[in-house]
């Protein structure tokens, strides 16, 4: 063998190392969901029903958005911790507008917390200031124009804005079984998030920010214009989420959505993406939400955890993800 | 019009905060020319590649591509105009596949979204070009640094580069990797593109380049073909010296002490068949009081490996360090500095110095303990350790309170040398002292390790450079593939007998052999 093909041998070789190694990492959340699931099915004979899991699906749309949104963001090696805020404002706009029109309602809620996602975006590119920080005040500032805007009131749907408030109610009978709105919605968001990420140039270069951003700025790439991008999308998704929650409970909550920019996180990194950003991804994201969101599933089917054990539970198996992650993916 | 050469330099001058470093310097890139820069450190170099690829402003001159007038503000710029940096550490994403780091900015679209099929095949493409064998679909974090870097170049050489610019791009390469290099930068060559080639290595600059451009103190000193250039006029041209005048003192700062061997008594220090998987296979060394006995070997041979092994920094599977005849126990670095070992690594950057802190603070990092009572560290007496060794390594700075890292190489080297000094050791382990630093500060800590030896330390030196070994050491040991393959003595120890060794073995079986 000469000693060209040696080297070109051992470069494969590597590859697969590498290769294995990273989808052990990103599928690990995988591994866990199947089998959590198939410990449900086995224990609960409530649990393969379709009303079971377009319930658990349901409840974790809106929840599912924003986790989408800071999929974006963390990739970037950034962080959002306004989203659950944004929700709430988007929430209780949306909530008070719904008697001009379920356009107008969603138009609004998206657009304002759109808008303040804008301005994190800004202030993070162009001040340079740490987005930890920037979404921080952002989160406590939202929080505030909420309750200012309500003035700390709950806001109800008008009962005559049926248009609206089927968003988060209604749902569309597909033959075999029938699947709510938002969880439509919620897999649309994937599936085009899914696109962006992999097949535009906004969605490589998201990774490449993350990876690092030194090198992204002398390869040329406007790193600016993709930091503002990503943190706008997080405050649309999340916008986005405050409308659907708004339709569904029928009220627009200021104090809604309260941790929410946590349990996204959560699930952007017990998916498997790495929080330092650069690797990871829509799909990682979907198995860490579905996994959280069926252990919770699991606790209400048991019955008798009480509230208090299944947050010391949460806690402990999100950091045992981790630390199994983290394992894995020091092998290579 | 067919005079005009592919890059014209013109009177390029710059300035910092008042200090000129460059100061009227030409430079002249012809098509298919690969094209040496050399100079000692603040010669001017960096600042020039600088100007070139659009990282600085100049402040004087004239910048000339392809006959037009150009006046890069960002590497941006120069990039969109075909003017490509590599760099030492290579700006490339990890994460990301090859294809991707070669197009990304660029990507292959169709309809406005990327195209993977195009943009993996036109990545196969180029690699192909350049006579790489990598899989444009790999991440980029599953190649090693030599492939990194090609793929850099691939990168500069698809957004049609018409100048290349290789900033020291074999320091950390291995021979095999070197040679991909070379084959690459032929490639380059016969495209017409233009290649500038800095690096410390006259072996390499003999090798690839055709001509070279000397610089000192920021000026343009010449531009020679290299054929025909004997290296120590070159060496000459950079230092500003008369050839007699360096012939008499050889090309290294050791002078004539070969002869102190201390043949017959126990050593001062032996390591016994130390062996470590492959890497490491029976290897037995030693070095007496006041001797200097270096250690040869291409990259991998197990060098740095042995010096580890000594130092306790890796555990071995079998063998033995004995001092003064006594078996050491050292279990971890902290058990051999105990022991009165030091161990200056090849790597500054990341295992040496802290960036960031003074010279005081970097100087005394090893010796604080000693300096302190209840933990709390005597100023006075750090003051008195720094000022001391300041003087006798020569260590240039504005003051024990300036950054490291704004010192030039062979003064951070100083330091650290100081560092392990000032904790009075009895045995020094070197691996590559000189690399990277420029023909001056060589010389200078060439002489520091020369005193110690006087002085009565013992000492283990890994260096590349055989001029180096040949003229400063008593004993040269030669590895390859993790084993002794000979031991030169006396006036055995020369250029040829190393490379010999390196390559074949000992010398008597390469004789043998033909």
């Amino acid at each position: 063998m000469s000693q060209a093909e040696m080297t070109a041998g051992s470069v494969r070789g590597r590859t697969v190392r590498a290769k294995a190694a990273s989808f052990l990492q990103r599928q690990g959340a995988l591994v866990a969901l199947v089998a959590v699931a198939v410990f449900a099915f086995a224990r609960y004979e409530r649990f393969l029903t379709e009303e079971n899991l377009t319930n658990v699906l349901r409840q974790n749309s809106m929840l599912g958005l924003v986790a989408l949104g800071m999929t974006f963001v963390i990739l970037t090696g950034g962080i959002d911790l306004s989203v659950g805020s944004l929700v709430a404002v988007a929430g209780v706009v949306a909530a008070g507008l719904a008697d001009r029109g379920i356009l107008a309602a969603v138009a609004a809620g998206v657009g304002v917390a759109t808008a303040l996602g804008l301005v994190n975006g800004l202030v993070i590119a162009k001040a340079r200031i740490q987005p930890f920080i920037v979404t921080l005040a952002m989160m406590i500032a939202a929080r505030g124009v909420a309750l200012v805007y309500t003035g700390e009131k709950t806001l109800s749907v008008p009962a005559g804005a049926q248009a609206f408030r089927e968003l988060g109610r209604g749902r569309v009978d597909l033959g075999a079984f029938s699947a709510p709105y938002p969880v439509l919605i919620l897999l649309a968001a994937y599936a085009l998030g899914w696109f962006v990420l992999n097949y535009t140039r906004f969605g490589r270069h998201t990774y490449a920010l993350g990876d690092s951003e030194e090198a992204a700025r002398l390869m040329g790439l406007n790193v600016g214009r993709v930091t503002v991008g990503v943190y706008t999308l997080s405050g649309a998704l999340a916008g986005l989420a405050g409308v659907l929650l708004a339709s569904r409970l029928g009220t627009g909550q200021p104090v809604a959505a309260v941790g929410w920019e946590l349990d996204a996180i959560a699930a952007v990194v017990v998916g498997g993406t790495l929080l330092t950003g650069g690797q990871g991804g829509v799909g990682s994201t979907l198995v860490g939400m579905l996994l959280l969101a069926l252990i919770f599933n699991i606790f209400n089917l048991e019955g008798w955890i009480s509230p208090w054990w299944q947050l010391v539970l949460r806690g402990v198996i999100l950091l045992a993800v981790v630390v199994v992650q983290n394992r894995l993916s020091r092998r290579k | 019009m067919n005079d005009e050469p592919l890059l014209r330099m013109e009177g390029i001058r710059k300035v910092f905060s008042g200090v000129v470093a460059l100061d009227g310097v030409d430079f002249r890139l012809e098509r298919g020319e690969v094209h040496a820069l050399v100079g000692e450190n603040g010669a001017g170099k960096s600042t020039l590649i600088k100007i070139m690829t659009g990282a600085y402003r100049r402040d004087g001159g004239r910048v000339l591509l392809e006959g037009r007038e150009v006046n890069f503000r960002s590497p941006e710029e120069a990039q969109g105009e075909g003017v490509v940096a590599v760099y030492q550490e290579v700006n490339l994403l990890a994460f990301r596949t090859v294809a991707e780091n070669i197009f990304l900015g660029r990507e292959p679209r169709r309809l406005g979204f990327i195209d993977w099929g195009r943009m993996n095949a036109a990545a196969g493409a180029i690699l192909d070009r350049l006579g790489l064998d990598i899989d444009p679909r790999a991440p980029l974090g599953s190649l090693n640094i030599a492939l990194r870097q090609m793929v850099a170049i691939a990168r500069g050489v698809s957004s049609g580069a018409k100048v290349v610019v290789l900033d020291e791009p074999t320091s950390s390469l291995t021979e095999h990797e070197v040679s991909i290099l070379y084959d690459v930068i032929r490639r380059l060559k016969a495209e017409g593109v233009g290649v500038v080639y800095i690096s410390h290595r006259f072996d390499e600059l003999y090798t690839v380049c055709d001509r070279v451009t000397i610089l000192r103190d920021g000026r343009f000193v010449a531009a020679r073909p290299l054929a025909g250039l004997e290296k120590i006029d070159l060496v000459c041209l950079m230092l500003g010296k008369q050839r007699d005048e360096l012939q008499r003192g050889g090309a290294t700062a050791f002078g004539e002490r070969q002869g102190a061997g201390t043949e017959g008594a126990t050593p001062l220090l032996r390591a016994e068949n130390l062996t470590r998987g492959r890497r490491l296979d029976h290897v037995t060394v030693e070095a007496g009081r006041g001797e200097i006995v270096g250690m040869a070997g291409l990259l991998g041979s197990g060098r740095t490996e042995t010096a580890r092994a000594i130092f306790g920094a890796d555990p071995v599977e079998e063998g033995r360090v004995l001092l003064e005849g006594k078996p050491l126990a050292v279990n971890s670095p902290n058990d051999a500095i105990d022991a009165g070992l030091a161990f200056l690594t090849e790597d500054r950057k990341a295992e040496g110095i802290i960036p960031e802190l003074s010279v005081r603070e970097n100087l005394t990092l090893a010796a604080l303990p000693e300096m302190s009572r209840f933990g709390v560290v005597s100023r006075a007496r750090q003051d008195e350790v720094v000022e001391r060794f300041m003087k006798r390594l020569g260590i240039k700075a504005s003051s024990a309170d300036q950054k490291i890292r704004e010192l030039s190489g062979g003064n951070q080297q100083k330091v650290l040398l100081a560092r392990w000094l000032c904790k009075n050791p009895r045995f020094l382990i070197l691996d590559e002292p000189t690399r990277g630093i420029d023909v001056g500060a060589k010389g200078e800590i060439q002489s520091l390790i020369n005193e110690q030896a006087a002085s009565g330390l013992g000492v283990l030196m890994i260096s590349s450079e055989l001029e180096e070994l040949v003229e400063g050491c008593c004993r040269v040991v030669v590895m390859r593939d993790g084993r002794c393959a000979a031991e030169l003595r006396g006036a055995d120890i020369s250029q040829e007998n190393i490379i010999h060794a390196m390559a074949e073995g000992s010398a008597g079986e390469v004789m043998s052999d033909e």
